[in-house]
């Protein structure tokens, strides 16, 4: 049993399921990241351990205690909601002074608290402002503010930081992060923003069509996708997903991939996995960084292979460059170092890294190796 | 209003405005301006035309008025029309002068007003906020209200009326106004508050507020432009009723307008114009300050920047 238990929850909206049968259990402190494109169920799941939404079957438990039938007040829950949602005709002070009014908090104890998040969130100088004289940014800190004085079981994020523009959204990031670091409350946090979800959270769970696809660390969910939707959603650029077949190749499987100009090449298993699937079709799920030239290739892997392959577009990224070529009649993107001499319409030895490949069954998109 | 900038925007392409080389073209492009302008005041000057015989005239003897100078301004200026008008003329059987209906008029208004508009608020709210099974019928059902015409339901309201002992009265008259009056005043609220964002309820749900506390402390403050609109609707058309008031009232709880009308009408012997003028302005000075002093609280924008940006 977890600090937030999440047990067999489902939610409909009359006869459309839009949350299936749900199970995640949190430990304290954890700092949970529901990710997925937009309308796989995240708020609605969120907005139910808020109880915001009623629970159609299944509990949610927080401590051990079932919320059922618990009015959000008394959840002893805080949420930052994607508007910010701060009341526009009061000011900063009575934005952050409300929700302690309501649970009964004398005046002298609200105003030390307000004093002491407002510290915290460097926004002292804002507090008799009104909402609507503020910056986004600003108001993101009051919304945060106003939610840290409640010294919450948990802290629940609705894609807090969307409505920023993308300098103040990696600020932001970096700031709530390190509030979790100082303050270790659990939180849930939901987002569609893959990188998001990968640099704040201590476990993801990656949601598509009201389904939790894929329950882990941000390392097990990126190098071990459980499935071919969790492949492509997590990561940027996102791994490259092709057609391949199962072959062999000196007596080791390996997978039997076709190049532009109708060649074929081996890329052998790395571990020997794959055996005794000959002539089995499948999706050979490859992620950028892992297909490189040669001397940018990982040293450590004993799996490396080489493909001559042409290629058809190179896009430079300062850091790096991505270099498109084709395989199994798909663009396939590299991440070469940035140095490397290569234009598009070159022959061009690519490194690949089977190591890290993983397998899908095309039929079923579930991961086979 | 909205074309000014423009034009202006024109003149100081043209030039600067204090040489006289730029002088012809500004000219003519002011000229349809100056049309409009024109237009305008004709037109103002024929709607404030009745405005204007109805206060010289209740300022003058009724020699004058009869004497054949309706457009004149008087020549004995006084102020007893509006004084016989108020205390003393003639009202159907008694001559008590207009007041005591005035009275009755204010003592209708404002509880109607009120509780209308609170209770269309209400219903806003709980329609917009608070999703339940058959809310979308139930609003249906009070548009429908608002629809229905007031002849249809004379018969059936004086029997209700009846039952409930208020037939004749004040209290009476304010449930009639009150039930006309909600399917409108839910109408502005219910579209108001539907574009206010539901994430703000829900905030204050998780800051432990309740129902009432919600409304109160964060959807009324924002209220404000369209419950002046609400107020200034239902005022009008609760002041201004005659049909209610003529079939449900009573000679003692009749209100200004049934009143004004017994005025007009029971004068015996000559007719006092003048007197007639003075009681018909008073009947129309109260709708025209709430106009004067709500429209300037009509303050737009009070949301602007609550969510996003
Ligand atoms: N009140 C509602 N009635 C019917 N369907 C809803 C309601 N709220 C949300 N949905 C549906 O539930 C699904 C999940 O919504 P939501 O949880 O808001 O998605 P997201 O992952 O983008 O936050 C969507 O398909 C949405 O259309
Ligand atoms: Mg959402």
């Amino acid at each position: 049993m977890g600090f937030l238990d999440i047990k067999q929850a489902t939610k409909s909206y009359g006869a459309v399921k839009v949350l299936h049968e749900t199970d995640i259990s949190v430990e304290e402190g954890e700092f949970l990241v529901l990710v997925g494109p937009s309308g796989c169920g995240k708020s609605t799941l969120l907005n139910m351990i808020a109880g915001l939404e009623d629970v159609t079957s299944g509990d949610i438990a927080i401590k051990g205690r079932s919320m059922l039938g618990v009015k959000p007040a008394d959840r002893n829950i805080a949420m930052v909601f994607q508007s910010y949602a701060l009341y526009p005709n009061m000011t900063v002070r009575g934005n952050i002074s409300f929700g302690m009014e309501m649970h009964g908090l004398a005046k002298p104890e609200r105003e030390k608290k307000i004093e002491a998040v407002a510290e915290l969130l460097q926004i002292t100088q804002l507090l008799d402002r009104k909402p609507g004289q503020l910056s986004g940014g600003q108001r993101q800190r009051v919304a945060m503010g106003r939610a840290l004085t409640r010294d919450p079981d948990v802290f629940l994020f609705d894609e807090p930081l969307s409505n920023l523009d993308a300098k103040l959204r990696v600020d932001m990031r970096t700031e709530i992060k390190k509030l979790h670091h100082k303050l270790g409350t659990t939180i849930v946090y939901v987002t569609h923003d893959q990188i998001e979800a990968l640099t704040l959270s201590t476990r993801i769970a990656v949601m598509y069509g009201g389904h939790v696809q894929q329950l882990g660390t941000p390392k097990e969910v990126y190098d071990n996708p459980a499935n071919m939707f969790v492949a492509g959603f997590m990561g940027s650029p996102s791994m490259n997903l092709f057609p391949a077949k199962v072959a062999q190749a000196n007596g080791a499987p390996a997978a039997e991939v076709t190049l532009r100009n109708g060649e074929t090449a081996l890329l052998p298993f790395a571990g020997g996995s794959m055996a005794g699937h000959d002539g089995r079709d499948i999706i050979l799920g490859i992620r950028p960084e892992a297909i490189t030239d040669r001397d940018g290739a990982d040293r450590n892997s004993n799996a490396v292979h080489m493909i001559e392959a042409t290629v058809e577009l190179t896009e430079p990224a300062g850091s790096d460059t991505f270099v498109v070529t084709h395989m199994g009649g798909r663009d396939i993107t590299g991440r070469f170092r940035a140095d490397v001499q290569v234009e598009a319409g070159d022959r061009f030895p690519f490194a690949i890294n089977m190591e890290k490949a993983v397998v899908f069954d095309p039929e079923t998109e579930a991961r086979v190796a | 209003m909205a074309t000014a900038p423009t034009s202006r925007f024109i003149t100081a392409g043209t030039g600067d405005p204090t040489q006289p080389r730029a002088k012809g073209p500004r000219l003519s492009a002011h000229l349809p301006r100056v049309i409009l302008y024109a237009l305008l005041t004709l037109f103002c000057i024929y709607y404030l035309l009745p405005l204007y015989v109805m206060v010289a005239n209740s300022l003058k003897p009724l020699s004058e008025i009869t004497a054949g100078g309706m457009m004149a301004l008087p020549d004995a200026w006084t102020l007893a029309p509006w004084q016989s008008a108020w205390s003393t003329a003639q009202i159907g059987v008694e001559a008590t002068g207009l007041r005591p209906y005035f009275i009755n008029s204010l003592v209708m208004v404002i509880p109607a007003v009120a509780i209308s508009t609170i209770l269309g608020a209400l219903n806003g709210y709980v329609l917009t906020k608070w999703h339940f099974r058959g809310a979308t019928l139930i609003f249906g059902l009070l548009l429908f209200g608002c629809f229905i015409p007031f002849q249809m339901v004379l018969i059936p309201m004086a029997r209700m009326l009846g039952l409930m002992g208020l037939s004749g009265t004040v209290p009476g008259l304010i449930f009639v106004h009150l039930v006309y009056g909600i399917g409108f005043s839910t109408l502005y609220f219910r579209n108001y508050y539907a574009a206010f964002p539901t994430e703000l309820v829900r905030a204050a749900q998780i800051d432990g507020a309740g129902f009432f506390r919600i409304f109160w402390r964060i959807l009324l403050p924002s209220s404000g432009p369209i419950a002046v609109v609400c107020i200034i609707w239902q005022f009008t058309n609760i002041w201004n009723d005659f049909l209610f008031g003529a079939s449900f009232a009573d000679f003692d709880s009749q209100p200004m307008t049934v009143a004004l009308n017994n005025l007009v009408n029971s004068s015996t012997g000559v007719k006092e114009y003048n007197v007639h003028f003075a009681g018909a302005l008073m009947a129309a000075a109260p709708t025209l300050l709430v106009y004067i002093v709500a429209g300037r609280f009509f303050v737009r924008g009070l949301m602007a920047g609550s969510v996003k940006g």
